[in-house]
């Protein structure tokens, strides 16, 4: 007995001991692959970072440079005891909550779709699905602004039909200017969601679905029980990409009413003491707060979710 | 086993044409075309007559220097915004720049400009009115040279004003305007949305009321600027702007509209009044040669001063328009004001202002034949710019500026003092850097 025990040992030592030579050189790999990038990755992104927040603690202005002077956390302080702060966060988090939710709706419909189309179809169908999310920004953010302004646009004359006054000013009061950035931002982003839950869609194993459906589950029920819960992951995925890009929208706001009208939001809040008031010192402090709340709801996320993403990928 | 020789060649491919970049940037590094030092004018976006200006005053130099040109945004803030991040930069490329007069004290503190040399300032502000002067200086000294000077007139359309009552060859109010438009059921057009021209308009209303917004102008300290918004003029201007956004008279979205939209209101007949700038003059004249307006619009335009404040002091017209900077940085300082005297000469100015409907600083520019055949309002303009007052002058102008847009907007929800009171602490909180704006 102790023979076969000592026997089992030995042999299972073995390949054990190769497993790990494998991926200690896998990982040794992994790392002069990876190695280059990453260093560049830290270069662009931790140093701005740091260097933001080191800049946090001065009063410094671009245009008096001679007067710069370390004031500790007295930036942080003036930025978090300002109700304009609390405003730009409030329409930020509305902003995001607004559009991410319709986002996920609509894209989980349209990547449904998607799938379901014939196969014949389905080129197309992505191609004109997509077509939103190639365009710039700025350019589908003036589009927008073009639509709904009063002398230029169509919107009020198409809708007079249910009331619409045709000098109405959606850009002259907080909800309806809010209520055209939402919807610009909702138009533009929704192929980017719709593309990620194809990619949870595809992952749903298809032997599920047709154990469920010789069940006899209905679509709801099979929705429900198999689809989703199987591309949790990638569900995520598109809630945190997607919640990150909505928690930094700028340009649709730049350009539609450059904060007017109880419309600023906080990267716009970042924009204005760094850019138009050259204020290096608050401007950093105000980014690196908005930083701060980025990493807030990534963190939120990851275990709001329970999901480990290296699963995701199949690992 | 061998792969196939092709296969490698497009790494071969990649490899040579990553050389020959190389190469042909190590060539463009090695210096620059012979020839006379290039001067780098960065310009305002116009109809192109800033390059031919550029172009004459290249030949008119004689192989002295060639002047290029480089075009800014649009707006007078991003322009700033541009120039600021360069010049703190010590980019010597920027040899001449078109600057909006508001942002020269904080250029001329930052001492982001060059010394006039000796003469220069006398010659280039002979003949010139006194509000562009004092718009080109800082602290009583000139800093950049006058180029071209606006001002801001009361347009109207004849046809619609004609049974009003008023006479519009003498001065007139703005409550007279509003009331008169309202009684006719038609509008004045004025620059309410959230931006520079909503400042241009609070402070000629102030200035028009023997106002000012700062009341210590030349203070360098942002701590010791003290602010006039809660004095008697301040106080009647917020009056007039709620009466106007509140009234019947205010064009639709009001709280958005600006120079272009509201030149439109006046060109299609929706507003009887409007307040602005002289290129809705070419811009009328320009639609109605290109048949998108009627061909009796233009003859049916009418303008007058600026509206008064109170019946008993005259207006106080806002003064914008373009002075010329040389940067601190540059490689040719003298020969860069030798250009920009040639810039602002009588003639270039006068062509300007002509071709491009952009008034000159130059009192001779307003005889020139030419000017006045197609410039019927020249000397009504001229008169402007005598009486013109410019924006508060301080280093910290984009503060002052941004904190009063932000409480005076949107205008109909201003409330006469307690507005002003508003406008007054956030602009004191961050000039001492105590608020966020």
């Amino acid at each position: 007995m102790t023979t076969t025990v000592e026997k089992e040992t030995a042999t299972s030592a073995s390949p054990r001991h190769a497993a790990s030579d494998k991926s200690r050189s896998e990982a040794r790999l992994g790392w002069f692959l990876a190695g280059p990038a990453f260093a560049v990755m830290l270069l662009v992104t931790a140093y701005p970072i740091l260097q933001a927040f080191y800049e946090s603690l001065f009063d410094y202005r671009l245009t008096d440079p001679a007067n710069r002077s370390f004031t500790g956390l007295t930036n942080y302080g003036v930025i978090l005891t300002d109700s304009v702060w609390w405003d730009a966060f409030g329409v930020t988090v509305l902003i995001t909550v607004v559009t991410v939710a319709v986002e996920l709706v609509l894209g989980f419909a349209l990547a449904l779709v998607m799938v379901q189309a014939l196969k014949a179809l389905r080129p197309v169908l992505r191609a004109a699905i997509l077509i939103p999310y190639a365009v710039i920004t700025v350019v589908s953010a003036f589009a927008w602004q073009f639509a709904f302004a009063p002398d230029s646009g169509f919107v009020n004359s198409w809708f007079s039909f249910a009331g619409l006054a045709p000098d109405t000013d959606w850009f002259g009061s907080p909800g309806s200017a809010i209520f055209v950035i939402c919807l610009a931002e909702i138009w533009k982003t929704t192929p980017f969601i719709s593309l990620l839950l194809l990619a949870g869609l595809a992952q749903v194993p298809e032997v599920l679905q047709e154990a469920a459906k010789v069940d006899g589950a209905t679509w709801w029920q099979r929705m429900r029980k198999v689809t989703i819960p199987n591309m949790k992951a990638a569900i995520m995925v598109a809630l945190l990409f997607r919640t990150l890009d909505a928690f930094r929208v700028f340009d649709s706001v730049y350009v539609m009413t450059a904060g007017a009208n109880g419309t600023e939001v906080l990267s716009f809040l970042a924009y204005r003491q760094t850019i138009a008031r050259l204020e290096i010192g608050l401007g950093s402090a105000v980014s690196v707060l908005l930083f701060v709340s980025v990493v807030l709801i990534c963190a939120l996320f990851i275990k709001g979710f329970k999901v480990d993403l290296s699963q995701a990928r199949g690992e | 086993m061998r792969f196939p020789p092709r296969r490698r060649r497009p790494a071969a491919l990649a490899l040579g044409v990553t050389v020959l970049s190389l190469l042909a940037l190590l060539a463009g590094c090695a210096g620059g075309p012979a020839g006379p030092p290039t001067l780098t004018w960065y310009i305002n976006p116009d109809d192109g007559g800033q390059a031919e200006i550029a172009k004459r005053c290249t030949d008119a130099a004689g192989g002295a220097y060639r002047i290029a040109t480089s075009t800014l945004p649009r707006e007078s803030s991003d322009q700033r915004q541009e120039l600021v991040r360069r010049l703190a930069a010590n980019d010597s490329s920027i040899d001449i720049m078109s600057l909006d007069p508001p942002y020269i004290p904080e250029f001329a503190e930052a001492g982001f400009l060059a010394p006039l040399p000796p003469g220069v300032g006398a010659r280039v502000t002979e003949g010139v009115v006194p509000s562009a002067i004092e718009g080109a200086s800082w602290q009583g000294q000139l800093v950049t040279v006058p180029f071209w000077a606006n001002t801001q007139l009361l347009w109207y359309r004849k046809s619609l004003v004609a049974d009003m009552g008023l006479d519009l060859s003498r001065p007139v109010t703005w409550d007279q305007i509003i009331d008169a438009a309202v009684a006719r059921g038609t509008k004045v057009a004025a620059q309410g949305r959230r931006a520079e021209s909503l400042m241009v308009w609070t402070n000629a209303l102030i200035r028009s009321g023997g106002g000012q917004i700062i009341t210590n102008p030349g203070e360098a300290n942002p701590k010791l600027v003290q602010l006039g918004l809660l004095d008697p003029p301040a106080v009647d201007a917020a009056r007039i702007m709620r009466k106007l956004a509140t009234s019947p008279a205010a064009v639709p979205a009001f709280s958005t509209s600006d120079e272009d939209t509201n030149s439109e209101s006046l060109q299609n007949g929706e507003a009887a009044f409007m307040v602005n700038w002289p290129f809705v003059w070419s811009k009328v004249t320009g639609a109605a040669e290109e048949g998108t307006v009627p061909a009796n619009v233009p003859p049916d335009y009418g303008w007058a001063l600026f509206p008064q404040t109170r019946a008993d002091l005259p207006s106080a017209p806002p003064y914008g328009g373009i002075n010329l900077g040389v940067g601190h940085s540059s490689r040719y300082p003298d020969l860069a004001y030798q250009a920009t005297e040639c810039i602002t000469s009588a003639q270039n100015t006068a062509y300007y202002f002509e071709s491009n409907g952009n008034p000159s600083a130059r009192v001779a520019s307003y005889s020139d034949p030419a000017v006045l055949a197609k410039y019927p309002m020249a000397p009504v303009i001229l008169q402007s710019l005598t009486m013109a007052k410019p924006r508060p002058q301080t280093p910290y102008y984009a503060e002052v500026s941004g904190g009063l847009q932000r409480t005076f907007h949107p205008p109909e929800a201003i409330v006469p003092g307690p507005t002003n009171q508003a406008a007054q602490d956030l602009i004191l909180g961050v000039l001492r850097k105590e608020r966020l704006l």
